[in-house]
């Protein structure tokens, strides 16, 4: 069983090595085969057209952090699905999980009525 | 001996799905969208049809000059298109074509291999966007973000529902447990499944974060040459990736209806094929999402659609226990 897992994952690991060498290879050999002509305008980066004014990394007001604190609720709570899934039909769970399923479902739902209603999910 | 050749042979085969069937879909899609739109497409290269028209764009692409703009991050910049292409070949050899042993590798716990590693991939946009020094490129690279976040919650739920279905979370498990009144009954699941992982790789009507009349080409507006290629081949094996997971997850896999088994793996890839073609009917047919519209579709659309058919799925697979 231990066995099993080991070798289902080092042959993943093995092809990651594949594209990591793909990628290396085609890198290397895109050196060998284009032309490096740096001139200083080229080497500016692309404001449509114009001369770029100020620095690229500028200040953005970063609207979206309350959809990654959403987010990581979320998700780490959905997280807990897969292992429950496995199992949730077995015999002698049945209508015990099926309650706790809409308790889980019930907490979700809440968070994002609450932040429906918090106005965060309005744009307009 | 003979299991190292196996390996080796099941990890080539791999790799070659992963360089041609990118190819295949995108020369597709150079045909499909030109006939949608009443011209032609590529007709010269390669005599029949256009048909090498993507090998000279290869070729085309080696050849270019690589330019690093000077006030970028250098090395993080050089490394995005990598990271934004390998989960893609990673995912691919979880995803099982036939019955049996046809899989690259079973792993495990499959579907949260999967979804795992395809959360990967965005970071390169994100790499790509931040290292470029700019601003358009930045915006890009946060609309991206954005757009994981919003559309990741809906694909996981709707995975799980399916995981729910078959009681297990390992990719050949759930196609061994499918059976054809699954498809009604996982519908809502399947729809939520495929449009969030379309958002997810950026394609239209869902491509906000590449937006080009607005932001130029959003995080990859500085890359030229190989790089480039590299993004580009990478949203091509996003939808062969999405395409396949769909198919095994929610359509059956190598299951053909009416019990017709016998083609195996020629089910899945017919299967696959016609959901691509769905993609790119829906990149020619639909004007682009605005950013907050994208937020509200995921947000208060598919994120309930997704918790409704998780209590649907439960509720039927114990009532039917």
């Amino acid at each position: 069983m231990t066995a099993d897992y080991f070798q289902s994952y080092s042959v993943v690991g093995l092809l990651a090595v594949v594209g990591v060498l793909f990628v290396a290879v085609a890198f290397g050999a895109g050196r060998l085969l284009r032309p490096v002509v740096p001139t200083p305008e080229k080497l500016l980066t692309y404001e449509c057209g114009v001369d770029p004014v100020g620095e690229g990394w500028a200040h953005t007001q970063v609207r979206y952090y309350v959809y990654a604190f959403l987010y990581v609720i979320f998700a780490v709570d959905s997280i807990f699905l897969f292992p429950w899934a496995t199992v949730f039909a077995a015999p002698g769970f049945g209508g015990a999980t099926l309650v706790e399923m809409f308790i889980f479902l019930g907490f979700l739902a809440v968070g994002l009525l609450y932040a429906w209603k918090k106005g965060v999910l309005e744009w307009t | 001996m003979s299991d190292t050749l196996d390996v080796v042979l099941r990890l080539l085969a791999v790799f070659v799905v992963f360089l041609v069937l990118p190819l295949v879909i995108g020369q597709t899609e150079h045909k499909v969208m030109a006939h949608m739109q009443g011209r032609l497409g590529p007709m010269y290269a390669g005599g029949f049809h256009g048909w090498a028209q993507l090998v000279a764009d290869g070729v085309k692409f080696a050849q270019k000059e690589d330019i690093v703009p000077a006030g970028a991050d250098r090395r993080v910049f050089q490394l995005a298109p990598a990271v934004a292409l390998l989960p893609y070949l990673l995912v691919l050899v979880a995803i099982p074509v036939g019955p049996g042993n046809e899989v690259g590798q079973a792993v495990d716990a499959g579907i949260f291999f999967v979804l795992a590693v395809m959360g990967v991939g965005v970071l390169g946009s994100l790499m790509a966007g931040w290292a470029s020094a700019n601003k358009f490129s930045l915006l890009g690279g946060l609309r991206t973000a954005a757009q994981l976040m919003a559309y990741e919650l809906p694909m996981v739920l709707a995975a799980a529902s399916v995981a729910m279905a078959a009681g297990t979370v390992s990719l050949p498990g759930i196609v061994d447990a499918f059976h054809w009144w699954w498809v009604p009954w996982q519908l809502v699941g399947a729809v939520v499944f495929f449009v969030a992982g379309l958002a997810e790789l950026q394609r239209p009507p869902f491509d906000m974060p590449v937006a080009d009349s607005e932001i130029i080409f959003g995080a990859y507006t500085e890359y030229t040459g190989l790089r480039f290629a590299l993004f580009l081949l990478s949203e091509y094996a996003g939808i062969v990736v999405l395409c396949g997971l769909t198919t095994v997850l929610f359509l059956g896999g190598w299951h053909g209806p009416f019990g017709a088994d016998g083609l195996g793996w020629v089910w899945t890839l017919l299967k696959a094929a016609v959901l691509a073609f769905v993609v790119i009917w829906l990149r020619v047919t639909y004007p682009r999402l605005r950013e907050d519209q994208l937020q509200k579709l995921a947000w208060t659309v598919l994120i309930p659609l997704a918790l409704a058919q998780i209590a649907l799925t439960g509720v039927v697979k114990v009532v039917t226990q």
